[in-house]
């Protein structure tokens, strides 16, 4: 199935990032190159990225989600360090998914730490596009001039937005989407 | 950093833009400087001095070069490898291009050996190692205890990354994907009794490679083994590190000089031991297996050109070269792949004068499972990995890693990499591929195969030689935007259902009913036990000895001599592996990598 281009009001941003030590970058190439051809434009920040990075380039580059891939199994260490990061640069609201190999035992874990979502090995490439074009749905409903203030505390709508189509196999509920996978 | 924008296509900056290596100072972090704009799009021209791959004189000549055509472009229905070549519905006498010589004679198609596995069945080498050198330790006893005839140690990424455990940058890595290794004492728990005169080690470990060796011959020298007696392979192959695996240390020039002084060190020291292991992570990385095998031949001749640029005889070093590959569930196609690749070797060596049989063979190792692995229904990983396993035998390759069903989620457990170790003694023990060399050789199938796939594997090399090579191709950014877009063009396939994946795209359990498998539990001490016993080292050693010892490394690295010698001395004055990676890296700089997309 080609994957369609969303053709959103906004071309939303996204910042694909590399922390941690682990050099297998296959999987964040593959997303970054999925979210270009869904319309977004991606930042790739290349390997061994550190975490202050990471949160400055977020956020002067005002990306409206940062995708972090990790498969060295450093997840919480990372995630607790960007939230902290996040915090610092007073982007905490800025939204951060994770693609990688987690063990579902940590997934309740890095929701705790402010992670909209956990993508798996197998996650099909249109679920992350639809779940990300979710993501900044505000933005895609509203001007960008408005939307520059960063995202309002509101939990976006499920399913509104009207090009994209729902999160897959999230059931309807914006809810797990703040928890992670089910 | 690349950004790229909307609708665009694949980006390519001039060649060299951004790709550079950061100076002595380094400049890790400081990305955003090479944040650039879309829009210089461009081929690079041939590099100059390309140089031809030398063809030989019979086989695949009237092969149509089919290689590189990618999966999924054509609409045309015929059914093809995932090297791109048509596969027919029926091979006969009429496809037979070449009747290829007996195994074990020039140019080694149907095996490297005449006997085979009959003299000697493969060496069955299970990849283990995890948390602290203790628990490594135990685990490499079970696995001996199990039948295992070899051993493999995994590292930890600060290991391989140069970086001590109480280095802030190891922070949550450390003992997570291997054992973590700071200094000789580390290696010494590791192989604690366990003779290194009658065991062979297996250390997948690049950039820090010579640090890790040095370590080893040591805990031999305390055993009272001498060094011509230990045998093992070090992987030590930074190629594919900038191609595809991304364990990178230095730049690509000092990287390859490393390297090369360290294989050049053991030619005559340890005469047992492989120096290098050239290695097709690119396959993992998204390659097909033409690509793979293409990229990987491709590197063996950029380590051959450097040995000769020392003037080392081809014939000393040749015996010397190993190489490992990735062996997916594509079963005759992969019995194929390695059949042309001895071929091509063989007529590469020759060609730059090796003319002893020794120096001709490719004598190689590798994984089953990788990427070929799903984590949907882990338990049909089983009969992946008995394919692919079958396949290498086929295929007549030297040493064998069956991954564990549950290595696309987790660490695997004894009971899983156990299980995995089995399937290569029912296939050696209960079938009868081992008792006859190359029981596939004559298939009209898989002899058509081979010449295919020869040929598409001669196209790619002919593609990199184009680029100056594989210093230049990796340099450039070239071969990593060519793996990076098969790798799309793959997971495409997989959703387009044009690839099928049984469990995962075809024949899906319903939701929810796919059982969880139990998992390995990883020690979080690890970590806090290894800064401990650091700092007990750092107390005990002989300061003087050790700033001695770095004094005099730094120093050489600054000439060109070789660098082994230098780094034994320090580790056995146990200066830790952080030490002496971060003396070199001063002399040497950081690589910052052209990360295209």
């Amino acid at each position: 199935m080609p994957l369609e281009p969303i053709q959103p009001r906004y071309v939303p941003r996204v910042l694909i990032a590399k922390p941690g030590l682990d050099g297998h970058e296959r999987g964040a190439k593959v997303i970054a190159s999925a979210l270009r051809d869904a319309g977004m434009e991606v930042i790739y920040t290349g390997l061994r990225c550190s975490l202050p990075t990471i949160a400055a380039s977020a956020v002067q580059e005002g990306v409206d989600v940062i995708g972090l891939s990790i498969l060295s199994g450093a997840h919480l260490t990372i995630c607790e360090g960007l939230r902290d990061q996040l915090q610092s640069q007073g982007a905490q609201d800025l939204p951060v998914v994770v693609g990688g190999v987690i063990p579902a035992a940590d997934r309740p874990l890095l929701a705790s730490l402010g992670v909209r979502r956990v993508f798996g090995p197998e996650t099909p490439l249109d679920e992350v596009v639809r779940f990300i074009s979710w993501l900044v749905e505000p933005k895609a409903l509203i001007t960008p001039d408005a939307a520059a203030g960063g995202l309002s505390g509101a939990p976006p709508r499920a399913f509104a937005h009207p090009l994209a189509g729902p999160p897959a196999s999230d059931a309807a509920s914006s809810t797990a989407a703040e928890g992670g996978e089910p | 950093m690349r950004r790229s924008g909307r609708g665009s296509p694949p980006r390519r900056p001039p060649k060299n833009a951004g790709a550079g290596e950061a100076g002595p100072t380094g400049a890790a972090g400081g990305a955003k400087a090479s944040i650039r704009s879309p829009g210089t799009n461009g081929s690079s021209p041939p590099a100059a001095g390309a140089r031809p791959i030398p063809h030989p004189p019979s086989g695949a000549g009237g092969a149509p070069p089919p290689g590189g055509a990618p999966r999924g472009s054509t609409s045309a229905p015929s059914p093809r490898t995932r090297s791109g070549t048509p596969i027919k519905p029926l091979y006969s006498a009429a496809d037979l291009r070449e009747h290829a010589p007996p195994p074990g004679v020039f140019p080694f198609t149907r095996g490297i050996y005449s006997d085979m596995y009959r003299g000697k069945v493969w060496t069955m080498r299970q990849y283990a190692g995890f948390g602290t050198p203790a628990q490594t330790n135990e685990r490499f006893r079970y696995l001996l205890a199990a039948g295992q005839t070899g051993l493999s140690l995994a590292l930890d990424l600060p290991t391989q990354l140069g970086l001590d455990s109480d280095d802030p940058e190891a922070a949550g890595e450390v003992g997570k994907v291997g054992v973590a290794i700071d200094s000789l004492a580390d290696m010494e728990r590791i192989f604690a009794q366990i003779p290194l005169g009658s065991v062979s080690t297996s250390m997948t470990i690049n950039a820090t490679a010579p640090i890790l060796l040095a370590m080893y011959e040591s805990v031999a020298r305390k055993q009272g083994v001498p060094a011509e007696k230990i045998a093992g392979t070090v992987q030590n192959d930074l190629l594919k590190e900038f191609g595809a695996r991304g364990a990178w240390l230095y730049p690509i020039d000092p990287s390859m000089r490393l390297s090369v002084d360290l294989i050049e060190d053991t030619l005559e020291r340890l005469p047992r031991f492989n120096p290098v292991s050239i290695a097709s992570h690119y396959r993992d990385a998204g390659a097909t297996p033409a690509e793979e095998m293409a990229y990987t031949l491709s590197a063996g001749i950029e380590y051959s050109r450097a040995l000769l640029a020392r003037s080392i005889d081809p014939n000393r070093f040749g015996s010397r070269l190993s190489f490992f590959f990735y062996t997916y569930a594509n079963f005759f196609e992969e019995v194929a792949k390695y059949r042309a690749g001895r071929r091509i070797w063989a007529h590469y060596m020759k060609s730059i004068g090796a003319d002893a049989p020794g120096a001709q063979r490719l004598r190689a190792a590798c994984v089953c499972g990788g990427h070929s692995l799903t984590s949907a229904e882990p338990l049909n990983n089983l009969s992946r990995l008995t394919l692919e396993a079958f396949a290498v035998a086929c295929g007549g390759l030297q040493s064998v890693f069956t991954a564990a069903y549950d290595e696309a989620f987790a660490i695997p457990t004894e009971a899983s990499s156990r299980t995995s170790l089995r399937i290569q003694q029912i296939l050696a023990l209960e079938t009868e591929v081992a008792k006859t060399a190359d029981p596939l050789g004559g298939s009209y199938f898989v002899e058509a195969l081979t010449d295919d796939l020869e040929a598409a594997i001669r196209q790619v090399m002919d593609q990199v030689e184009a680029q100056g090579g594989m210093v230049e191709a990796l340099r450039s950014g070239w071969l990593q935007l060519q793996i990076g877009r098969r790798a799309y063009e793959w997971q495409r396939g997989i959703e387009s259902g044009e690839v099928p994946v049984v469990g995962v795209n075809t024949h899906r359990l319903p939701e929810g009913e796919d059982p969880p498998i139990e998992q390995q539990e990883l020690s979080r001490e690890a970590e806090r036990e290894k800064k401990a016993e650091l700092a007990t080292l750092r107390r005990g050693r002989d300061a003087a000895a050790v700033e001695q010892a770095l004094a005099r490394l730094e120093d050489e690295a600054r000439g060109s001599q070789n660098l082994m010698a230098p780094i034994r001395e320090a580790v056995l004055a146990y200066a830790t592996l952080g030490e002496i990676a971060k003396t070199l890296q001063r002399v040497f700089g950081s690589y910052r990598p052209p990360s295209r997309f």
